[in-house]
């Protein structure tokens, strides 16, 4: 289940977000085994757990938070970091892996000096590795902000890194 | 709420515009893919541009859109297919639309360029291919061909036929006894026979017990689940109503994959379509059977797909196995007597119903019946979803549905199972698949995925490739599993960096049989298959890397060296303006008939990307 990182970045969540949570977990907080849907429902919010918002579904779903924290560290889809403002993911399923993914994913460490699983210091990036997105046939595949890049070679990955560095506006 | 009579009337209304995708005359339809692979390929594109052209060439009487599931070939995607004619174009863009919809659509003439290129030129359409031919569809049979967001195409495909069968002819006792004599085993990958659960939950007593589908689909490679959902998600609820009368049950929950988004968004809006017919909820159809399904999503931990795992999750905890027994038939999620099945399982259900137990029996071999659905990925030329019937060979399944290994490169083996798998190498092509023949060769049948891998991917690499993963997904329960994979992943690294010993090896080998034995889950006990497995028809390999500190693949980056061949060098310079890590610089040799200084790569610097190797015209790099 991996290590644990949990983020250094202040957190800065509204108030129109906090109502939301609230809101919302008066709906999940009824369902049984109702945590997992809360925490996805935050996340959603949110785009992260810090341990802020899981105080909030701690106290709502009348939990401790150490299960709340139990949970939301298992479970790889949930993040205790914020995740870049280009969230690069790579996959490392098996038919992307035989198909090379591990190098485009060197490349791209390499091209942003990133390594997986964290997101740099200004924000902008996060690389994270992922196990299968179902599209085998488009292998190897990476996803940027969720659009799939497919049938991918190393020298591919600055193109792509290009174009959302130029979207983005400033690096 | 829709009375039978009504959903008889549905069906009916359905004939006319179902049959033109049997080749019957009528109204024009384009189906386009609406399956993950085609759509991360920009189908949805197509279908907008398609409609952009019909509507402004007012062409909405002589074509209709038609968005359905996967139509199995992914490699050739984004697919679209036109009927009456079936032609199957591959790879289509949004710049070809105006072309189809001015040929095709107006003249009815079929565009060539765009045609899948077949060995047979003739051959226009998706059933004649050679990817297609040899395949029978019976989980994916309206994979493909409907749209899976209108319940009424799939009531016209007989859908819900055999729920209104089982709940108005036949009692619990006699469903279980139909798909118990069917044979269907779990295709899941433990293959434990779907009667037998379903026939002890049912002998269970208590008025609250759970239907389960596990939609978790965690083997990484592995798509066949995910096609179901997104081509034919009916077919899943009416299964799960159906096991739920069998057992004596009135809830069931789907515990999908969050990172399959367009199967989660299909399965939910079949559950409110079928609630709306009245083929979920109280009182079904007026039988006064009450049956009721909630979605529920994973968050990617691999370990959920194990069946006590994935109901602790539901419960709302971290994901950990359980101890069986109890088993979940007699104790299972919330405490109660649970069946859990996986998607492709359920998809065989309804079939088995309405054409009878012997139907399917009298597919595949003496102990594996009916079909199996396989993810055909890597190294193949047709990527994509094969359905087979049990006991058809590898070599059928890699030579002519999948077309060989493309690149001219040679066959090594097939890996199936995923991470609780093993390896098929080609001395095995003939075998036919069933459940105990991959058992006896020291790989198993797994949920489906079947990963080809040619003479560049390194054994070592791949039992590497799959330790990580495991160690990754490893739920921290059990010592074995927690520790012992670890250790074993510590033993494959040392060998893929030439440091290893054969004593290593030796007690490698004996960690596996122990972790074997003593791991509290099945993904626990399977975690060293694929060690043992590579090793047993590998080990030549294993050996070269601890004995010659060499990979024969040339793949563990430890053990390979690029350089570059003095004398073939012509000077040109490409390979250094693309190193990454300015690791190759010219020397002073100018070789024989050569006008410029050759150069050589600095292997200190050197961190073996292998893009000099790629760029390279006359291939002067050598890789050892």
């Amino acid at each position: 289940m991996g290590k644990i990182n949990c983020t250094t970045v202040a957190f800065r969540g509204t108030p129109e977000q906090e109502k939301e949570l609230r809101e919302k977990l008066q709906e999940t907080k009824k369902m049984q085994g109702g945590l997992m849907p809360s925490l996805q429902a935050a996340q959603e919010i949110y785009g992260y757990l810090p341990v802020e918002v899981q105080k909030i579904v701690a106290e709502e779903l009348h939990l401790s938070l150490e299960e709340v924290f139990g949970v939301s560290t298992f479970y790889a889809q949930f993040s205790l970091n914020p995740k870049g403002e280009t969230a690069i993911s790579v996959c490392l399923g098996t038919a992307c892996y035989v198909k090379g993914s591990g190098d485009i994913m060197a490349r791209i460490e390499r091209e942003l000096g990133l390594t997986e699983g964290t997101t740099s210091a200004d924000g902008k990036y996060s690389l994270s590795a992922t196990r299968c997105i179902g599209c085998c046939g488009l292998a190897p595949v990476l996803t940027v902000n969720g659009e799939v890049y497919g049938r991918l070679v190393p020298d591919d990955v600055p193109k792509i890194l290009a174009k959302y560095k130029n979207e983005g506006g400033s690096l | 709420m829709k009375t039978i009579a009504a959903l008889q009337q549905i069906y009916e209304n359905m004939q006319e515009t179902l049959a033109v995708r049997q080749g019957n005359a009528g109204k024009r339809q384009i189906l386009i893919c609406g399956g993950t692979g085609c759509t991360s390929n920009h189908s949805d594109d197509i279908a907008a541009t398609f409609d952009r052209l019909l509507t402004e060439e007012k062409l909405q009487d002589k074509a209709e859109i038609v968005r359905t599931g996967c139509f199995g070939l992914c490699a050739v995607g984004p697919i679209v297919i036109i009927y009456p004619e079936g032609t199957f174009y591959s790879c289509v863009k949004k710049e070809d639309v105006a072309e189809l919809v001015e040929q095709h659509i107006k003249k009815g003439e079929i565009v060539t360029r765009l045609v899948h290129k077949e060995t047979d030129p003739s051959v226009t359409t998706l059933a004649q291919s050679n990817f297609y031919k040899k395949q029978t569809k019976v989980a994916l049979r309206n994979c493909g061909v409907i749209n899976p967001e209108r319940i009424d195409e799939y009531i016209g495909r007989e859908g819900y036929k055999a729920l209104i069968k089982v709940l108005t002819e036949m009692t619990p006792a006699e469903v279980i006894d139909v798909i118990t004599k069917s044979g269907l085993r779990g295709r899941g990958g433990a293959g434990f026979p779907t009667g037998r659960k379903w026939s002890f939950a049912a002998a269970q007593p208590g008025a609250i017990k759970y239907v389960c589908c596990n939609a978790d689909e965690g083997d990484p490679g592995a798509f066949m689940d995910r096609s179901v959902l997104e081509g034919d998600p009916h077919a899943v609820l009416e299964a799960m109503a159906i096991a739920g009368y069998a057992i004596g049950s009135h809830n069931g929950f789907i515990y999908c994959r969050a990172e399959y988004p367009i199967a989660v968004k299909r399965i939910q809006v079949a559950v409110k379509q079928a609630k709306e017919y009245g083929l979920l909820g109280q009182n079904i159809l007026g039988t006064g059977f009450d049956f009721d399904i909630e979605v529920r999503l994973g968050a990617g931990a691999f370990v959920c797909g194990e069946e006590t795992a994935l109901m602790t999750s539901i419960e709302g905890h971290r994901g950990e196995p359980r101890p069986r027994p109890p088993f979940p038939a007699i104790k299972g999620l919330f405490g109660k007597p649970t069946i859990l099945n996986n998607v492709e399982t359920y998809a065989n259900v309804a079939q088995i119903i309405l054409k009878g137990a012997d139907w399917f029996a009298s597919m595949g071999t003496e102990k594996s019946k009916g079909t199996k659905v396989f993810a055909l990925g890597g190294k193949i030329t047709n990527t994509g979803l094969v359905e087979i019937p049990m006991g058809t060979t590898l070599r059928t399944v890699i030579e002519d549905i999948g077309e060989g290994v493309p690149n001219g490169k040679k066959f090594k083996a097939a890996q199936t199972g995923g991470p609780s798998g093993g390896c098929i190498p080609a001395e095995h092509f003939d075998i036919p698949i069933d459940y105990d023949n991959l058992i006896s060769i020291g790989s198993m049948m797994g949920s489906g995925g079947m990963i080809v891998m040619d003479e560049e991917n390194c054994m070592v690499d791949i039992a590497k490739f799959f330790l990580e993963f495991t160690v990754d997904e490893s739920c921290g329960k059990c010592t074995p599993c927690r520790v012992g994979v670890r250790r074993l992943l510590e033993y494959v690294t040392k060998i893929s960096e030439g440091t290893a010993t054969m004593q290593d090896l030796e007690d490698m080998e004996e960690l596996c049989y122990y972790i074997k034995d003593n791991a509290l889950c099945g993904l626990g006990q399977t975690a060293p298959n694929p060690v043992l497995s590579t090793l047993r028809y590998f080990r030549k390999e294993y050996e070269a890397h601890i004995l010659e500190k060499r990979c024969p693949a040339g793949v563990c980056k430890k053990l390979i060296t690029f350089s570059i061949d003095q004398d073939k060098c012509i000077g040109c310079g490409l390979c250094s303006k693309g190193c990454p890590v300015k690791a190759i610089s010219r020397t002073d040799y100018i070789a024989t008939g050569h006008k410029l200084a050759s150069f050589q790569v600095d292997g200190t610097a050197c961190v073996k990307c292998g893009a000099c190797k790629d760029t390279c015209r006359i291939k002067a790099i050598v890789k050892k």
